[in-house]
């Protein structure tokens, strides 16, 4: 009977695994625009960094169900890490400055992360937001190592691997950033769809129930948020060396909240909401940008307060019913571009 | 010893500020378990509307704060019955997107239409300066602070304990269910102390102005200190929230004249410790509900 059920689990948990041919489509469409607009690459650029970062917080709340007001502390590690690495010349080779910086993150969010896993969810909100408030307050503190409000100046970011150098039209910029998405969601794809990821969304739908089937909740809870800081450091290094930029600014609230607003357009907890919510996010920002320069703020919050009053899942069945229908036409069955059950709680 | 003794006056008005700011948001939070983010957006409106009675129409100073707290309130008031109600149910991630929302689009507004520069409140002479007492200077608009929020404070603690309102709320914020049960119309009761709440912010949000700075970026400047003092003070009494604002108030102002450099990393600090250590709040209950 139990190896029966375990078949069965492995068996589905496969089948949910295998990719879809809908996920070819979506790379190959991203691949397609960033090759079809070649002076678009600096904006593209930035869709790819905060799809990256908004990748890394639905890894915990999409997942996990943990809700983070400051994960832009673990962005800011990355982008300053990899910053000063440059500027001191510590590590040249980009790649591998990328990996250090995320590796910094990574230890910072193994550190909080047992101050995240106490508590239920308005002292997580709290502690995260603490964290990442501490964080700037560091950077500002410390402003003669992080440049304070100047930001850090003579970042100069060597050629990729020696052979690829960043170009001023942002072309390369645009293909190391698409690259290292890709490795990461692939990363992100097995862990998510591994015994390890199964058993992160039984801990989301009821933490108490996991621990009683013999799922080690605080364990698991955990691992994946330093995974999560891991994949926000390499979002924040990808930031500083696009840009060659890092100011106060990376810790910011603001950030943490579009970040959650991305995630929420996009819908959690299927890996592509973070993809699709930083595009429309950045779309948006731009529309609104354009309309009044100065007042975007007001058409940001707007959106977030229509949203949460229509209701997240109606808003993501109106936005799925044409793309639904058409594939319904076609293929002759339920699309598969649709919400997993459990939305975030 | 008088530079301490001055100090510990400036940190205790502070305090006291904190308090009346806040104190609306322990009972949303503590009432209803709503998280909302957007306080000191009503504390800013208040603060707005003062400074345009005294500053463009001529109103003294001492009319335009009661003018304050009832603006804020009427607008917390509609909102309340407009948007608020239907999210109570809501979790909380819901609850704090909503409420980011609404301080985006305040902070927006008021960049708007008033202007992204940090505004001044005129104040009457009698409030100007300071004068000393033994040695310790007070400032006037300090010492109005404390007997105002002072007052305000006794004020809340009699309505709570003595009143059959404070009672009714009290019963609310114990068990909504039971004191349905009971007849208690939780909701009504619940719209009048958010509204309530409201105003005591915009009240705030007006005497904030000298103290604290009054530009459009106010809500999302003091957003943390507001939830300092709420999850810090737990949210089952106004004592718990008074005594933290008081500490916050005192350590804020001592920890930048003694400590500058470390600036606001230390509350930040010992307010994580505290979460960790009582995750419902220094003085809340022990037992999570």
């Amino acid at each position: 009977m139990t190896t029966n059920a375990q078949t069965e689990v492995g068996l589905l948990a496969r089948q949910h695994g295998r990719w879809h041919w809908s996920e070819f489509a979506f790379w190959i469409v991203v691949l397609a625009v960033g090759l079809a607009f070649p002076s678009r690459y600096l904006i593209m650029t930035e869709i790819l960094r905060l799809a990256l970062f908004a990748l890394s917080l639905d890894l915990i709340l999409g997942y996990a169900g943990i809700v983070s007001l400051g994960h832009a502390a673990f962005f800011g590690v990355g982008a300053y890490c990899a910053g000063l690495l440059s500027v001191h010349g510590i590590i040249n080779e980009p790649v591998l400055a990328l990996i250090v910086a995320g590796l910094a993150a990574t230890v910072l969010g193994f550190a909080t992360s047992f101050l995240v896993i106490r508590g239920v969810d308005l002292t997580r909100l709290m502690v995260t937001l603490g964290i990442a408030l501490l964080m700037e307050a560091l950077a500002e503190r410390f402003s003669n190592i992080t440049g304070g409000t100047d930001g850090l100046q003579g970042i100069d970011i060597q050629p990729i691997f020696g052979v690829f150098a960043f170009d001023m039209f942002g072309k390369t910029g645009f293909f190391y950033a698409l690259a290292v998405l890709f490795v990461l969601f692939l990363l992100a794809r097995i862990i998510v769809h591994s015994p390890f990821g199964l058993s992160l969304r039984a801990i989301k739908n009821n933490p108490l129930r996991a621990s009683a089937i013999g799922i080690p909740v605080n364990k698991r809870l955990i691992a994946i948020y330093t995974v999560a800081a891991f994949y926000a450091g390499i979002a924040g290094a990808l930031f500083t060396q696009t840009t060659a930029l890092a100011s106060l600014d990376v810790f910011s609230f603001e950030r943490s909240a579009d970040l959650v607003l991305m995630l929420v357009i996009g819908g959690s907890g299927y890996l592509y909401g973070g993809l699709i919510g930083a595009a429309v996010f950045r779309m948006l920002q731009e529309l609104f940008q354009w309309i009044t320069p100065q007042y975007w703020m007001f058409w940001i919050g707007l959106v977030l307060v229509i949203i949460v009053l229509v209701g997240r899942h109606r808003i993501h069945a109106y936005a799925l019913w044409l793309p639904n229908l058409i594939l319904r036409q076609i293929a002759g069955r339920k699309a598969a571009v649709a919400l997993t059950d459990n939305e975030a709680p | 010893m008088t530079s301490i003794l001055t100090n510990l006056f400036d940190g205790v008005a502070y305090g006291m500020l904190l308090f009346v700011l806040a104190c609306g948001l322990a009972v949303t939070l503590g009432l209803m378990n709503f998280v909302n983010l957007a306080h000191g957006a009503f504390a800013m409106a208040g603060g707005y509307v003062c400074a345009v009675l005294v500053n463009r129409i001529g109103w003294p100073f001492f009319a335009a704060l009661p003018m304050a707290f009832v603006a804020s309130a009427v607008i917390g008031a509609l909102l309340e019955r407009t948007l608020y109600q239907h999210l109570y149910a809501r979790s909380h991630l819901d609850q704090v997107l909503f409420s980011i929302g609404l301080v985006f689009m305040t902070v927006a507004t008021v960049d708007y239409i008033m202007g992204s520069s940090r505004i001044f409140i005129k104040l009457p002479a009698v409030l100007q300066g300071q004068f000393d007492i033994f040695g310790v200077g007070i400032g006037r608009y300090r010492l109005m602070i404390i007997v105002i929020c002072g007052l305000l404070t006794v004020g809340l603690q009699l309505v709570l304990s003595k009143t059959r309102f404070g009672s009714r709320l009290r019963a609310a914020v114990d068990d909504p269910r039971a004191a349905s049960g009971l007849g208690i119309n939780v909701p009504q009761v619940f719209a009048f102390t958010f509204a309530f709440g409201c105003g005591l912010a915009g009240l705030g949000g007006a005497l904030s102005a000298e103290i604290l700075g009054l530009d459009p970026y106010f809500p999302l400047k003091f957003m943390i200190y507001f939830l300092i003092v709420v999850t810090v003070g737990g949210s089952s009494s106004i004592t718990g929230p008074f005594l933290a604002s008081l500490l916050l108030g005192i350590g804020d102002v001592a920890g930048k004249y003694y400590v500058p450099k470390v600036g606001p990393f230390v509350i930040y600090t010992i307010m994580i410790v505290i979460l960790i250590w009582r995750p419902n709040g220094l003085f809340g209950r022990t037992a999570t509900r």
